[in-house]
Formats: C-alpha cells, sequence, structure tokens
C-alpha cells in the first residue's frame, strides 16, 4: 500500500525529464541530421546574421517574421498575423521536424531563390531555439 | 366589363406572389441556407492552406481552376506553397471532389455557370459571379480599408466565411458595420 502511494509522485519525477525535453530531441535531431550533411558547429550569430539579411526584393526572414523571435510576426501580402517564433513563448515551433523542413523549404526558396544549405539551416534552428527572457 | 374586376384580381395575385421569385435577390429567391457552402474541410486542407490567408471553400472554384492552382506551388501568387507529394495529392484530391462544377450546392452552380469554359480563373475573386456579387462595394471599404485590404481576405467582412457561410446580414465590414443593400 505504503510503495503505491508512491507510485505517482515516483512516476511523475521520472516522466518529467522526458517530457520536459521532447522538443529539444527534435532540435537534437534536426542538428545531428545537418551535421551528417555536412554542417559543422551549429552557430547562433551566423543564424541571426542569415535572419536579418535583405536578400532580392527586400526579401529576409524578418520581413515577415520580425527581428523579435518572441513577437508576432505578418504575412507581407495577406496580413495574416504569424505566431512567435520562439519555442520559449510558442512551445509548438520547432517540435515537428517534417514541419521545421517544410518551411525551411518553402521560405529559403522565396526568400533566397535556394534550398538552405544544411549549415545554414543548423545555424537558424540554434539561433531560433536560443532561451529569451520575455519582459511583461 | 364584367369579369375586368376579376381578371384584374387574378392577374394581380399572381403578380405579386411570382413577383419575388423573378424580381428578387438570390438568397430570397433561394432562400438563406441555400447559399451555404457545407463541405467539412479535410483537415490538411485547412492546416496546410490556412498559414497565409483562410482556407477558401472549394465550391467556390471549378476543378481545373483548383487543379492548376495545386499544380504550381512553388510560385503560388508569388508565394512558395510546396508540400510534400502526399499531401499535394490528398488536398488536390479533395479540393477537385468538391469544386464548384462537381459540387450540387445552389452557389456552387451560380460560379460555374458565371465561368466562360475556355477560362480558368485562379482567383475567386475574378470570377464574373463574385464580381456580380460585389460591385457595389466601393474602394474605400475594401482596398482602401486598412483592415480589410482586398476581397481576397473573405473572412474581414463575413464573419462566419470559415465555415462556409457568406450571407449578406452576417457581413459587418470593418469601419462601416453592416453592409445595407
Amino acid at each position: 500500500m505504503k510503495l503505491f502511494n508512491l507510485l505517482i509522485p515516483i512516476s511523475t519525477l521520472l516522466l518529467t525529464p522526458i517530457i520536459s525535453h521532447a522538443e529539444e530531441n527534435t532540435v537534437n535531431q534536426l542538428l545531428r541530421h545537418y551535421t551528417d550533411q555536412g554542417a559543422l558547429i551549429a552557430n547562433k550569430k551566423q543564424g541571426e546574421l542569415l535572419w536579418t539579411k535583405k536578400f532580392d526584393s527586400q526579401r529576409s526572414c524578418s520581413a515577415c517574421h520580425t527581428n523579435n523571435l518572441t513577437a508576432f510576426g505578418k504575412h507581407q501580402k495577406t496580413g495574416k498575423k504569424i505566431k512567435p517564433m520562439s519555442p520559449s513563448v510558442n512551445a509548438k515551433r520547432l517540435s515537428n521536424s517534417k514541419k521545421v523542413e517544410k518551411w525551411f523549404k518553402r521560405n529559403c526558396k522565396w526568400t533566397m531563390g535556394r534550398e538552405c544549405t544544411a549549415q545554414e539551416k543548423a545555424n537558424l534552428i540554434v539561433y531560433i531555439n536560443q532561451p529569451v527572457s520575455v519582459k511583461f | 366589363m364584367k369579369y375586368l374586376v376579376s381578371i384584374t384580381a387574378i392577374i394581380a395575385t399572381v403578380v405579386i406572389t411570382t413577383y419575388p421569385l423573378v424580381w428578387g435577390d438570390d438568397e430570397y429567391r433561394f432562400g438563406e441556407h441555400s447559399n451555404h457552402a457545407t463541405t467539412a474541410l479535410l483537415p490538411t486542407y485547412k492546416e496546410e492552406c490556412s498559414s497565409c490567408h483562410m482556407a477558401y471553400p472549394p465550391e467556390l472554384l471549378p476543378t481545373r481552376s483548383w487543379e492548376k492552382i495545386m499544380a504550381g506551388l512553388e510560385d503560388h501568387f508569388g508565394d512558395n506553397a510546396e508540400l510534400d507529394a502526399e499531401s499535394q495529392q490528398l488536398i488536390t484530391d479533395f479540393l477537385v471532389k468538391n469544386s464548384a462544377d462537381q459540387s450540387n450546392d445552389y452557389r456552387s452552380g451560380r460560379f460555374s455557370l458565371s465561368i466562360a469554359s475556355n477560362n480558368t480563373p485562379l482567383r475567386i475573386t475574378e470570377t464574373p459571379y463574385f464580381k456580380h456579387e460585389h460591385d457595389e462595394i466601393p474602394n474605400q471599404m475594401v482596398s482602401q480599408n486598412a483592415e480589410v485590404t482586398s476581397f481576397s481576405q473573405c473572412q474581414a467582412c463575413h464573419k462566419n466565411a470559415e465555415s462556409g457561410s457568406f450571407d449578406e446580414h452576417s457581413v459587418r465590414i470593418p469601419g462601416y458595420g453592416r453592409w445595407d443593400d
């Protein structure tokens, strides 16, 4: 009976690390994948530079997503609101590798006219994934 | 002379009762409920096709238009909307099956019949029926209205657009209110 009473607290303690790191697993998965494709160590600063860089026709990641990863962005043509990119404020971000790859493909091609290299993707992932302190 | 009054009365009755059917607007003639697109949106369609704009009801364009749009996602009105092959096929099938020329919905028929058979519009807003339904609305309320910007933003004025309902009575134009025909 006593042991049974401990079952719930124990299982919670055991499961917590798994749940809280779920997101990290997707990120790590992606980073490992990019390393396999030839990327070197992911660089947050390079990610930021790419994010804000202006390409042809004034296209850039920040044009729709803004420079602030915790803020809402806006589709430049339709005006549709885009939820914040930072997983710190939007838990769904970087949690599904299929979706991440889908958006990389579309948005890199549209912004830069080509797909992002594995290095660029790795840099962008660590830039987006950085912990952010949100001001209230 | 004897029957003049009765004949006049009969004619008047006939005219009065059939007037709405002949001269009334679409909604009056066919009832509010027949203006509703009723297809439930395929979840994949809703998810993949409402990131940048609302997921438009498939009943508003003919098969050939949807097929053309889905075959050209790499340049989707200036944006890249590429999909994985499986999702692309699923969505295309859904749109085609429920398109304007395959649907029994009254409004689909209006859309479909208004489009010349040698024309493949890519925009709902460029179909003759759409234009006809919106021809009295000034630019001031749409393109010059920061809260609307374009007729392609159905949901800006049609508050139930996302569930396929476009009836006039639920229209609220931001900054202007109801639309009084």
